[in-house]
C-alpha cells in the first residue's frame, strides 16, 4: 500500500483541492446563511417527545390524538418502534403528564417516554458556550503546536481543523440534519481527531526535515510528499478503525447518538483528507514563501 | 525464556484480575438517567416576592434543601449542583414516580418555628408559631457572645407578635423546622419585645452559619422555574444502554480482529493492551464514583478509537524500521522512540481540547469531557507504556525474530 503512493505528488495534487475547498467553504457559507441550521430541541426552545412503543401505532390516529389534545403547533415522525414529536411551545408539567397518561391509555400501556423541554435562553447560552469552547481550544492548540513545532505548523493545523469543523456544520445545514447538543460534542471530538491526524503527519515532516538538505523548492516538496506517504498507511488504518466504531454506533447505537455518530463519520473522513491535502500543503506553501526572506536579509545588511 | 515467562505471567495476571473483577465492576458502575430512566431539570431561581439578585448562600441552601427532599422520597443518590448565579441542576436516576418527586422539588422552602403548647404529650411540636415570612429578609447572622461562642442573631417584622409568643413560651422550647424537619429547638429564656433575638447552643461556627442561612432562606424563599428538563422512561433508557453496548461490542471485536490480521504480533499485544485499557477505564470510573451516561459511552468508544490509533502508530513505525532493513530488536527500539513523541504530541493536543470542554461545558458536555480526559490519560499508561513493555519482553526473548510476525513480507525489506 505504501509503495503505491510513494511517488505520488501530494503537494501538486493539493492545488485543485485548495480551490475545491474554497468553493466548498463558500457553498457552506451560502447554505448556512440561506438555510440556517436545523436546530433540535437543545438549541431551540420547545419540547421534544420521543415515545418508544411496543406495538405499531397508526400515524393518522396519533395525529388525530395530538390535534385533540391542544398542545399547540407540532411536527412529528413515526417509525415502527418510535414516535418523535416536536412541540413549538414548551409543555407545562401538567401537559406532559396528560400526554403521557392519555397516550398510554389510548395506544400502548407499555410505551416509554423521553421528554426534553428547553428554554430559549438556555439554548442560546449552550450554543455560545460551545462556540467559545471551539475558539479557546483552537487557541490552545495553536500555542501548543507553535511551541512544540513552529508557528507555520500551528497556523496550517488550525486552518485545517476549522475547515473540517465548518464542512461538517455545512453538510448538516445543507441536508437539514438535526443539530443537538451531541452534535457539538461530535464537532469537538472531530477537532481532537483532526489535530491528532495532522500532528502525526507534521511530526514526520519535522523528523524528515532534520535529515533533509533543502536547497530547492523541489527538496521541500519532496520532504512533504515523503512524510505523507510514510504516514499514509497509519492514516488510512486509523480512519478505518475509528470510522468503524462510529459506524457501529450509527447502525446499532441508541437514537440519541445517531446524529453524533453521523457527524463523527463525516468529520473523520474529511479530517483525514484535510490533514493530507490541506494542512500539509498549506505548511509547504507558508514555508516556501518564507524562504526568500531568510536569504534576503543578510544581503540587505551588507 | 525468562522474558517469555514474565510475559506470560503478566498477561495471565492481568486477565485473571480482569475476569475476577469485571462482573463486580460492571454491576457497580453507576448508570446515568439516560441509561436507566429518570429526569434532569435545570431550575432558575428567583426570590419568591419581589425581584433582585439571588444571594449565593440562599442558592446553596435551596440546593441543599432540594437534595434533602429528594433523599426523603427514597430515590437513589440524587445529584444536585448549583450553576452560575441563579441556577440549580438536579439529576435523579431510576425514579418510579416522577410526577410526585417533581412536584415536591418545586415547592419553595418552608421555614417554621413551632412550639409544643396545647399539643398532646407525644405529639411533639405541633403548633406553628412563626413562618419564614415573619422574619426580616437577610437579617439572620452569626454573632459572638462574651465567651466567643457563636450565636445567631435574628430580627422579626412584627415586634408585638414575637413579644407575645416569647412571653407565653418562656422556659419552653421553640423548635425550628425546615420542610418539616427539625433543625434545632432552643429554649426561650426571656420575653423578647424589641423584635431582636439570639439563638445560642450551636456547637460550631459552621453549624451556626448554616442555621442563619436557613433562616434567611426561609425569610425570602426562592421560587424555581424549569428552564430545561429531560425525562427518560425506564424502558427507553434500558434500550439505549443495550443498543449502545451492542454497538460497542461489535466495534471492539472487529477492531481487535483488524489489529490481529494487519499487525500480527504487535497486533496481538495491542489487543491485550486494549482490553486492559477498557478494564482500567471502568475501574477508574468506579473509583471516581462517576456516573456513566450516553455521552460518556460515546467518549468511551472514541477513546477506544484513540487507543487503537496509538497502537497503529507504534506498530506501523516498527514495520517501517524493519522494512528499512533493521533487525527486529533495533527496529523496536527506534520505532518505540519515534512513535513515542508522535503519540505524546497528539495526546496533549487532545488533552487541551478535553480540558477546555471540561471547564466551559455544562451538563452533557462536561460528562463527555471527563471520560475523554480519563481515557486519554489511561491510554498513555496502557497503550504506550504497557504495549512497549510487553513488546520488549517478547522481542528480547529472541523467539520471534521473523519479520512476518510483524506483518512485514521478506520482499519488502530494503537492504541497508
Amino acid at each position: 500500500m505504501r509503495y503505491k503512493w510513494q511517488n505520488f505528488n501530494f503537494v501538486k495534487a493539493a492545488r485543485p483541492v485548495f480551490i475545491a475547498a474554497i468553493i466548498l467553504v463558500l457553498a457552506g457559507i451560502v447554505s448556512i446563511s440561506v438555510f440556517g441550521m436545523n436546530y433540535g430541541i437543545d438549541f431551540k426552545s420547545g419540547s421534544s417527545v420521543d415515545i418508544s412503543v411496543s406495538k405499531p401505532v397508526e400515524k393518522a390516529k396519533v395525529e388525530e390524538f395530538l390535534n385533540s389534545e391542544d398542545f399547540g403547533k407540532y411536527t412529528f415522525t413515526s417509525g415502527e418502534e418510535r414516535i418523535s414529536i416536536r412541540f413549538e411551545e414548551a409543555l407545562t408539567e401538567a401537559q406532559q403528564q396528560k400526554l403521557d397518561a392519555d397516550f398510554k391509555s389510548k395506544f400502548d400501556e407499555s410505551a416509554s417516554f423521553e421528554i426534553n423541554i428547553v428554554d430559549v435562553e438556555i439554548a442560546k447560552e449552550q450554543e455560545l458556550n460551545a462556540l467559545y469552547g471551539i475558539l479557546i481550544a483552537s487557541v490552545g492548540i495553536v500555542i501548543y503546536v507553535a511551541i512544540r513545532f513552529e508557528w507555520r505548523f500551528a497556523i496550517s493545523a488550525v486552518i485545517s481543523l476549522l475547515f473540517v469543523a465548518f464542512m461538517v456544520i455545512s453538510i448538516f445545514s445543507f441536508f437539514r440534519l438535526e443539530v443537538n447538543l451531541p452534535f457539538i460534542l461530535a464537532i469537538l471530538t472531530i477537532i481532537g481527531y483532526s489535530i491528532n491526524d495532522t500532528v502525526v503527519i507534521f511530526d514526520r515532516i519535522r523528523e524528515n526535515l532534520r535529515f533533509a538538505k533543502l536547497k530547492t523548492d523541489a527538496d521541500l516538496t519532496e520532504v512533504v510528499n515523503t512524510s505523507i506517504s510514510q504516514t499514509l498507511t497509519r492514516s488510512i488504518n486509523t480512519v478505518i478503525t475509528v470510522a468503524f466504531a462510529a459506524i457501529c454506533l450509527f447502525a446499532f447505537g441508541s437514537e440519541a447518538l445517531k446524529m453524533f455518530s453521523l457527524a463523527m463519520i463525516l468529520g473523520l473522513l474529511i479530517g483525514a483528507a484535510s490533514s493530507i491535502f490541506i494542512a500539509s500543503p498549506l505548511w509547504h506553501l507558508l514555508r516556501r514563501k518564507a524562504k526568500p526572506h531568510k536569504t534576503a536579509k543578510p544581503q540587505n545588511a551588507s | 525464556m525468562k522474558r517469555l515467562l514474565t510475559f506470560v505471567l503478566v498477561v495471565v495476571v492481568a486477565f485473571g484480575a480482569m475476569i475476577w473483577t469485571s462482573p463486580g465492576l460492571l454491576n457497580s458502575t453507576k448508570l446515568g438517567l439516560d441509561l436507566k430512566g429518570g429526569f434532569e431539570i435545570l431550575y432558575e431561581a428567583q426570590p419568591l416576592t419581589g425581584s433582585g439578585p439571588v444571594s449565593k448562600e440562599s442558592l446553596i441552601e435551596t440546593a441543599k434543601s432540594l437534595e434533602d427532599r429528594a433523599n426523603k422520597t427514597g430515590v437513589s443518590e440524587p445529584e444536585v449542583t448549583t450553576e452560575g448565579e441563579n441556577r440549580i441542576r438536579i439529576k435523579i436516576a431510576g425514579v418510579s414516580d416522577e410526577a410526585t418527586v417533581r412536584e415536591m422539588m418545586k415547592k419553595p422552602a418552608e421555614l417554621e418555628f413551632r412550639s409544643a403548647s396545647g399539643c398532646a404529650a407525644d405529639a411533639g411540636y405541633c403548633k406553628v408559631e412563626l413562618l419564614g415570612s415573619d422574619f426580616v429578609e437577610g437579617a439572620a447572622e452569626v454573632v459572638y457572645d462574651n465567651l466567643n461562642n457563636p450565636l445567631i442573631s435574628i430580627k422579626v417584622k412584627d415586634k408585638e407578635k414575637f413579644g407575645e409568643i416569647t412571653t407565653r413560651l418562656v422556659g419552653q422550647n421553640l423548635a425550628i423546622y425546615l420542610d418539616d424537619e427539625m433543625l434545632s429547638d432552643p429554649v426561650v429564656q426571656q420575653p423578647l419585645t424589641d423584635g431582636n433575638a439570639t439563638i445560642s447552643g450551636q456547637r460550631t461556627i459552621a453549624e451556626a452559619k448554616e442555621l442563619a442561612d436557613v433562616i434567611n432562606l426561609g425569610a425570602l424563599p426562592l421560587s424555581l422555574t424549569e428552564k430545561y428538563s429531560q425525562s427518560v422512561g425506564a424502558t427507553l433508557g434500558q434500550k439505549s444502554l443495550e443498543e449502545t453496548a451492542l454497538a460497542g461490542i461489535v466495534a471492539s471485536i472487529v477492531i481487535l480482529l483488524f489489529m490481529l490480521v494487519f499487525y500480527r504480533l504487535p497486533g496481538f499485544i495491542a489487543c491485550i493492551c486494549l482490553l486492559v485499557f477498557v478494564w482500567l477505564l471502568l475501574a477508574v470510573f468506579w473509583m471516581m464514583n462517576a456516573t456513566l451516561t450516553l455521552p460518556g459511552i460515546a467518549a468511551f468508544i472514541l477513546g477506544i478509537g484513540i487507543a487503537v490509533d496509538t497502537n497503529i502508530i507504534t506498530a506501523e513505525r516498527i514495520k517501517d524500521e524493519i522494512r528499512n532493513g533493521k533487525s527486529v530488536s533495533s527496529a523496536l527500539r527506534s520505532g518505540n522512540k519515534n512513535s513515542f513523541r508522535t503519540v505524546i504530541d497528539a495526546h496533549i493536543t487532545n488533552i487541551i481540547v478535553g480540558a477546555v470542554l471540561y471547564f466551559i461545558g455544562q451538563g452533557t458536555v462536561k460528562g463527555f469531557a471527563v471520560v475523554h480526559l480519563a481515557s486519554i490519560i489511561i491510554n498513555i499508561v496502557t497503550n504506550l507504556f504497557l504495549t512497549r513493555f510487553l513488546l520488549q519482553l517478547i522481542v528480547k526473548s529472541g523467539r520471534f525474530n521473523k519479520p512476518s510476525y510483524y506483518g512485514v513480507k521478506e520482499s519488502e525489506i530494503r537492504a541497508l
